[in-house]
């Protein structure tokens, strides 16, 4: 019984690490291939189209409640001190700072992530890597290079547009419902939200996040089992783990960019 | 190797694992033939193809194509020899993204400079050889199952390859579509001077149109001729496999315990 569990567990970290070895292999391909992506630049720009553009429906809408929300309880928060002024502050540096990255990443990640795995991984169970293969083309330079620079181009993109709309909701909220007055809002938000600090940070956070969420999609669609339930368990954990990624990954960079700020 | 031969497989051993799947196999391909590899379900027919292929490597014998070792092969030297090759997989395997069109004029458009005007008209010659010019605009979804393995052999043939391998052309294929397979495996065979190179369990379809059968059973090659000598032949392996018998060598049972203890019936008596 005790010897079956040290085989178990024993078999268990050898397949882990085995598993993280070849996903670093596959990463290494992936940038060592990716002249394709860049010499013929349509085929990135045609999965940006899938990855980024049919993922903004979901962004934009999500940013504008996020927004709304935040312009609510900001405002809640801020009128007990008597700053309401502040408002637009709190909305601009909440969304470029954490809540744009982090929140479009999660969006992105469960839209597009889980989209990248279902397609790569059935391409894996119809034999269509395989042929690609046969035909002399390299899959990874064809199909899983482009994918991966969408994703990484795509992100930052998307959690600009996505703090965007949430400054947007939070003015629709803030000033047009309750009443915070306009200059305030926006003068304020413009001397407060600083473009290096707090811009450009948000938008490595992105680029960052957009790296760990394809290359985690693409990796799990590449090494699917090719079976109905392989590719579905591999869709599950590409949103399982890229999501977990974000989140700790956002942890490590905020300890790094913000500690000791002010 | 012969100039006459285009792939010779000589005492190939190949495993998944500790599992052995090819011991020993010596097998070969005349150029302008068509021969098929028959066997039963699992007895390494596809690892054979995978082998020729280069999508893995023997772990003992060679495997020459066109007088290239493929196992030797560095991957620019591997892709080099796919561009004279072509694959036809059992269901197709065409990019579900792409139109027929598009499907046939990939290898052109990855590895050749052509215009696309000349593209289109090779492309249209392929699709017309398959009977299916008409269908170019069409997705593999909107295709029925044989359309979609003529659509794929357009593909196979798109760079004039000297070796097409098709793997099981005619499972799941209706009796029109599996008489059309056949016929233009061997009229593209002929036609285009190519060498096939056929795995498949229809004994019956590909009897008709082979030049050289080998039989493979429990990873070697336990016979092999014309198709006609294997239709005369007394081997008990061959004569259940060419006459579809549910016993013989290859037992209708799986390993199992006796019967009767299965269902408890020593129990039930003690």
């Amino acid at each position: 019984m005790l010897r079956r569990a040290i085989e178990n567990l024993g078999n268990r970290t050898i397949q882990g690490v085995w598993r993280m070895g070849f996903a670093t292999r596959f990463f290494l391909a992936v940038l060592l291939h990716s002249g394709t992506a860049f010499r013929r630049f349509g085929l990135t720009i045609r999965e940006m189209y899938f990855s980024g553009v049919l993922s903004l429906i979901i962004i934009l809408v999500s940013g504008l409640f996020v927004g709304m929300v935040l312009g609510l309880q900001g405002y809640e928060t801020l009128q007990t001190y008597g700053s309401e002024e502040a408002l637009g502050i709190l909305v601009a540096l909440s969304l470029v700072r954490e809540l744009g990255p982090v929140v479009a990443a999660l969006l992105f990640a469960s839209r597009a992530g889980s989209a990248i795995t279902a397609e790569i991984g059935l391409m894996k169970a119809t034999e269509q890597l395989s042929a690609m293969e046969m035909m002399a083309v390299d899959p990874i330079a064809r199909v899983v290079a482009p994918r991966f620079w969408a994703g990484v181009f795509s992100m930052p993109l998307l959690a600009a547009l996505f703090s965007a709309m949430g400054v947007f909701g939070g003015y629709l909220v803030g000033v047009q419902l309750i009443g915070v007055d306009e200059g305030s809002f926006w003068s304020q938000m413009q001397s407060a939200v600083d473009f290096e600090q707090d811009i450009l940070n948000g938008v490595i956070k992105s680029v960052v996040f957009g790296v760990a969420i394809t290359a985690i999609a693409l990796f799990e669609g590449y090494d699917a089992p090719p079976t109905a339930e392989g590719v579905s368990g591999a869709t599950t954990r590409t949103v399982v783990t890229s999501s977990l990624a974000v989140l700790a990954l956002d942890f490590v960079l905020t300890a790094f960019m913000f500690r000791g700020l002010n | 190797m012969h100039p006459d031969n285009l792939v010779e497989i000589a005492g190939v051993a190949f495993g998944y694992g500790a599992r052995p799947v090819l011991k020993g196999i010596n097998l070969t391909a005349r150029r302008g033939q068509v021969v098929a590899i028959m066997g039963s379900s699992g007895c390494g027919k596809t690892t054979l193809l995978r082998l020729i292929g280069g999508q893995i490597k023997p772990d003992e014998g060679t495997v020459r194509v066109a007088g290239e070792s493929v196992g030797e092969l560095d991957q620019a030297g591997l892709y080099r020899l796919r561009r004279k090759m072509g694959m036809l997989f059992q269901f197709g395997a065409l990019f579900t993204d792409m139109s027929v069109f598009d499907n046939v004029a990939f290898q052109l458009r990855e590895h050749t400079d052509l215009p696309e005007d000349a593209i289109r008209d090779l492309v249209l010659m392929k699709l017309n050889a398959v009977g299916l010019r008409g269908a170019a605009q069409l997705m593999p979804a909107e295709l029925s199952g044989g359309m979609a393995r003529r659509v794929a052999l357009a593909r196979a043939i798109a760079l004039d390859p000297m070796l097409v391998m098709y793997d099981e052309p005619f499972a799941g294929l209706d009796p029109i579509s599996l008489g059309v397979t056949g016929n233009l495996i061997r009229r593209l065979t002929d036609t285009l001077g190519l060498t096939s190179l056929l795995v498949t369990h229809d004994v019956q379809e590909s009897l008709k149109i082979v030049d050289y059968v080998y039989f493979v059973s429990e990873g070697v090659i336990v016979a092999e001729g014309t198709a006609e000598e294997i239709k005369a032949s007394g081997l008990p392996y061959v004569h259940q496999f060419v006459h579809g018998e549910a016993d013989g060598p290859v037992p209708f049972h799986y390993p199992a315990p006796p019967y009767a203890a299965d269902l408890g019936l020593e129990v039930r008596r003690a």
